[in-house]
């Protein structure tokens, strides 16, 4: 009798099945929803193999066996649902890759700090050439962040070419053209070129040539955690330098020159390429801060836009909006783009609508109303001003902002009335991008041509 | 008979999406279903079918839902849309373009076997 009964006494079966859920969770890929689903395979296959006169620990093992390799398994939930990686924790595999990859960061980070020094071994310094500088400092660091991608992603003599081709034509604009001094399209074109080549970054990170909407997800997912990653480092770096020229003049020593001719520069060069090395490299180490800061940001920013709205309602101030107040109102208005890019893309896009929707779509549609009031008071200003270069980049922003926010208004309301997936929305998103670099180039390229330079 | 991979592969979608069409179901019987219809041929690993599951949920060929079924176990619930059948109908005529082609070369075989034909 003993001998019959014993599997089925000591083996605690939920006790198993508790331990394999465990098991399944620690893949980053597999989310708790999908453990259930799993786990209710599981069960619905352990009664049917004990319908046929299995005993429980043999049901369980077939069952499991069944269900297949996990690391397989997981490798598929993986591709499916991209973005997980992001949010989650250990990508299980391949740690040793990362002494390679900052092998190689390290390397162009330190060509990058070169490139910056080199025009002063023949005095063209920041002090003296401020607008050679202001001009061409985008292109001493963002081509060798995407070069690293080319090292990283493998893109061969193609990404080489690309790179260079791209590089050297930014750098022949902004310097070969008979730019004035400080005229209003010079200044546009150095606001806009670094946005132009974060493109660049783009197309050379997704490692596909742009060509997967998961990919450039991912991307947008990288930009956002590269904006803070940056800034800490900033101020990790402002902390220590800081505290490098104090210290040294304690003891009499004036270190400042040469914290601002090489520290500095130098520092803040390589550390475009070296956090892009570190996004990476982390990706999946830590919960992320980009969706928790959008997160805490979307109800507040909601919160300013409405009541900006209604005060400029009340007190009837909405067409003679003054310069300043438009620049702020851009500035404010691509801030708040970025916010909704990276709310996007931090959402799991199997999720039912949520009340983080609602506010999504809220914040997006006041977005769209100050848009309006922009786009009014810009082509007022045309009208009765007439046309500068400022001006017009100004209302082909809003023009660009406009249609972008309808977009997603529209994909927004569709989403939370369970007229269309949340794929939807997200394909509007990647789509649109090529757009605002188009806009970026044309500022850059097109516009010293018609205005006179 | 072992079935090999790359027929698995092609063959999943049609066969899951059809399977659904059929009525809202879930993992389980799906992997059931398609194992009755095949005569036990098609043995697909489990797991590997969610990931298809939810890559079709994606491509919004089909929408899920949460729900308590008849045994008071809590289920996923796999339905069909509109979009899915569209392909589903696209998957059907291209199957049948290669069965019927198929079929005429096993007729074509076995009339030249039965002619006594031989290559030379």
């Amino acid at each position: 009798m003993m001998a019959i009964n014993q599997s089925d006494t000591t083996f605690d079966i939920e006790q198993n099945i508790e331990q394999w859920r465990a098991y399944v969770l620690r893949h980053a890929a597999i989310h708790a929803d999908d453990a259930d689903e799993l786990e209710s395979h599981l069960r619905d296959q352990i009664d049917a193999l004990m319908q046929t006169g299995l005993h429980t620990d043999e049901a369980f093992m077939i069952a499991i066996k069944r269900i297949g390799n996990l690391q397989a398994v997981s490798s598929q939930y993986a591709e499916v649902h991209s973005g997980r990686l992001w949010q989650n924790l250990v990508f299980a595999t391949d740690n040793k890759g990362w002494v390679g990859d900052f092998i190689s960061a390290f390397w162009l980070a330190l060509a990058a700090a070169l490139a910056f020094q080199i025009p002063t071994f023949f005095g063209v310094t920041p002090e003296t050439h401020e607008w050679f500088f202001a001009r061409t400092i985008s292109l001493f660091c963002l081509p060798f962040l995407a070069a690293y991608w080319v090292v990283k992603r493998q893109l061969g003599t193609a990404g080489w070419l690309t790179v260079t081709g791209v590089s050297a034509g930014a750098f022949v604009i902004m310097n070969a053209l008979p730019w004035q001094a400080e005229s209003a399209t010079s200044t546009l074109a150095v606001m806009h070129l670094p946005m132009a080549l974060w493109f660049l970054v783009g197309v050379m990170y997704t490692g596909t040539w742009w060509r997967t909407d998961a990919r450039r997800m991912d991307f947008i997912r990288f930009s956002g955690e590269y904006a803070i990653y940056f800034v800490l480092i900033a101020l990790g770096g402002g902390i220590l330098t800081a505290f490098t020229v104090g210290m040294f003049s304690f003891i009499g020593l004036d270190l400042a020159w040469f914290a601002q001719q090489w520290i500095i520069p130098c520092g803040a060069m390589g550390a475009v390429v070296i956090v892009g090395w570190l996004v990476e490299a982390k990706q999946g180490a830590i919960e992320n801060m980009a969706p928790v800061l959008a997160r805490i940001f979307t109800p507040l920013f909601t919160l300013l836009l409405v009541a900006f709205l209604v005060v400029m309602l009340m007190t009837g101030r909405g067409f003679d909006v003054q310069r300043d107040v438009l620049i702020g109102l851009d500035l404010m208005l691509v801030l708040v783009l970025g916010l909704v890019l990276y709310a996007v893309s931090a959402r799991d896009p199997g999720k039912a609508p949520s009340l983080f929707d609602y506010l999504q779509l809220l914040l997006v549609g006041a977005a769209l109303c100050v848009d309006l009031l922009a786009l009014g008071a810009i082509s007022g200003r045309i009208f009765e001003l007439g046309v500068t270069p400022n001006r017009v980049a100004a209302l082909g922003e809003n023009l660009i902002l406009l249609v972008s926010l309808s977009g997603y208004a529209w994909h927004y309301v569709n989403f939370v009335r369970n007229r269309s997936g949340f794929a939807a929305l997200e394909r509007w998103q990647t789509g649109f991008i090529p757009v605002y670099v188009m806009w970026a180039v044309i500022v850059v390229a097109i516009f010293p041509l018609l205005f006179g330079f | 008979m072992q079935l090999s991979k790359d027929l698995m592969a092609a063959s999943s979608t049609p066969l899951v999406l059809g399977v659904i069409a059929e009525g809202e179901t879930y993992g389980y019987e799906i992997v059931k279903r398609v194992e009755a219809l095949s005569k036990g041929a098609l043995n697909w690993t489990d797991g590997m079918m969610y990931p298809l599951l939810h890559r079709l949920e994606h491509q919004q060929y089909l929408t899920s839902r949460w729900r308590v079924g008849d045994s008071g176990r809590k289920r996923k619930y796999y339905a069909i849309t509109e979009e899915g059948l569209k392909v589903l109908r696209e998957q059907q005529q291209q199957w049948h373009v290669i069965n019927d082609a198929l079929n005429q070369i096993w007729r074509d075989l076995k009339r030249s076997s039965n002619d006594g034909y031989q290559p030379v």
